[in-house]
C-alpha cells in the first residue's frame, strides 16, 4: 500500500516537473519574440516585389513601395474599383566589356503587383508621388464606402 | 549579351551584419549593393530608398568606405498601420578597398533612392631611375 502511494506520487511529480520546465522554455520563448531584432525576421511577405505598406488615415489610405531607382516614367499605376496595379521595370547599369563585377547585388527586371483594398476608392482623387525611391500612393476612400451615421429613434 | 527580363523577386531587407554600434534608434539595413570596376575606377551602387541627399554619410578613411543614411518616417502621426511588409530604418555598410583611391576625386551621385559612388583609382606611381650625379 505504502509502495503503490509512494509509486503514484513519484509518477505525478514527474508529470507536473516535466511541464513546469515546458512552460518555462515557452516563456523564454514569448520573451525573445517580443525583443524588437526578432521583429526583423518576422515581417509578413507575399514572395511579390516590391513590398509595400498601407497605413490608413480617417478616409484615406496610403500605400508605399520602395522602389529605388525606379523613375516615375517607369512605372505603371492603375486602380480599378478597390484594386491597384503597379507594374514597372527595373532597368541595371548598362555594362561594357571592360567592367568586371566584384559583388552584384542588386536585381533588376519586370514587376507587376496587384494590391486588393478592403474598401472602394475614389480614383478621381487618388494621386501618386514618387521621391528618393519611395513610392506613395494617396487612395481616398469612395463616398459609397465612408461609414454613415444612422440616427437611432427612440421609441 | 542581350537578356530578357526577368520577373523581380522580392525580398527581405537585410538586418545589419554586426549587431554592436548601434545609436541610433529602430532598424539598421545593410543596402543592397553593386560593386564592378571599370579601367580607372571603382563604381558602388547601393540601394538606399527613402533617404534624402543631405542625409548620407560617406566616409573613407585608411581603405574603409562606410556608408550611412538615416531615414525619416514617411507616415504622418495619425496613420493606422494595415499591412506592414518592410520596416523603415536607417541604412548602414562598410568596406575594405584593396585599392588605393584618387580621394579628392571622388564623386557621389544620389538619385531616386540610390547612391552613386565612383572611386577613380589612383595610378600606381611609376618607378623611376634616379641618376646620381658625381662631383
Amino acid at each position: 500500500m505504502i509502495i503503490k502511494n509512494s509509486l503514484d506520487n513519484l509518477s505525478r511529480w514527474r508529470w507536473d516537473d516535466t511541464f513546469e520546465e515546458l512552460e518555462r522554455m515557452r516563456q523564454e520563448i514569448e520573451r525573445l519574440y517580443q525583443y524588437p531584432a526578432m521583429k526583423l525576421f518576422k515581417g509578413p511577405s507575399s514572395g511579390v516585389f516590391p513590398a509595400i505598406t498601407i497605413t490608413e488615415e480617417k478616409d484615406i489610405y496610403y500605400l508605399r513601395a520602395e522602389l529605388p531607382g525606379i523613375k516615375a516614367d517607369d512605372l505603371g499605376l492603375s486602380i480599378a474599383n478597390n484594386t491597384v496595379t503597379i507594374e514597372g521595370e527595373r532597368k541595371s547599369d548598362p555594362e561594357n566589356e571592360n567592367t568586371k563585377y566584384h559583388r552584384r547585388e542588386r536585381d533588376a527586371g519586370k514587376f507587376s503587383r496587384k494590391i486588393t483594398l478592403p474598401v472602394q476608392i475614389d480614383e478621381s482623387k487618388a494621386d501618386a508621388k514618387c521621391s528618393n525611391g519611395i513610392l506613395t500612393i494617396v487612395l481616398p476612400k469612395a463616398e459609397s464606402a465612408k461609414p454613415k451615421k444612422i440616427a437611432i429613434t427612440a421609441v | 549579351m542581350a537578356e530578357t527580363s526577368k520577373s523581380l523577386q522580392a525580398k527581405e531587407k537585410r538586418g545589419p551584419l554586426s549587431v554592436a554600434e548601434q545609436i541610433d534608434q529602430g532598424p539598421t539595413f545593410t543596402p543592397d549593393v553593386d560593386i564592378f570596376e571599370t579601367d580607372g575606377n571603382i563604381v558602388v551602387v547601393a540601394d538606399m530608398p527613402g533617404v534624402k541627399p543631405e542625409n548620407i554619410d560617406i566616409d573613407l578613411r585608411e581603405n574603409t568606405l562606410t556608408l550611412s543614411g538615416k531615414v525619416s518616417s514617411p507616415e504622418g502621426p495619425d496613420e493606422v498601420d494595415i499591412l506592414r511588409e518592410y520596416e523603415t530604418g536607417a541604412y548602414f555598410r562598410q568596406f575594405t578597398l584593396s585599392e588605393m583611391i584618387d580621394q579628392p576625386h571622388i564623386d557621389a551621385k544620389m538619385t531616386d533612392g540610390v547612391l552613386r559612388l565612383t572611386l577613380p583609382k589612383v595610378k600606381p606611381v611609376a618607378p623611376r631611375k634616379v641618376k646620381v650625379k658625381s662631383k
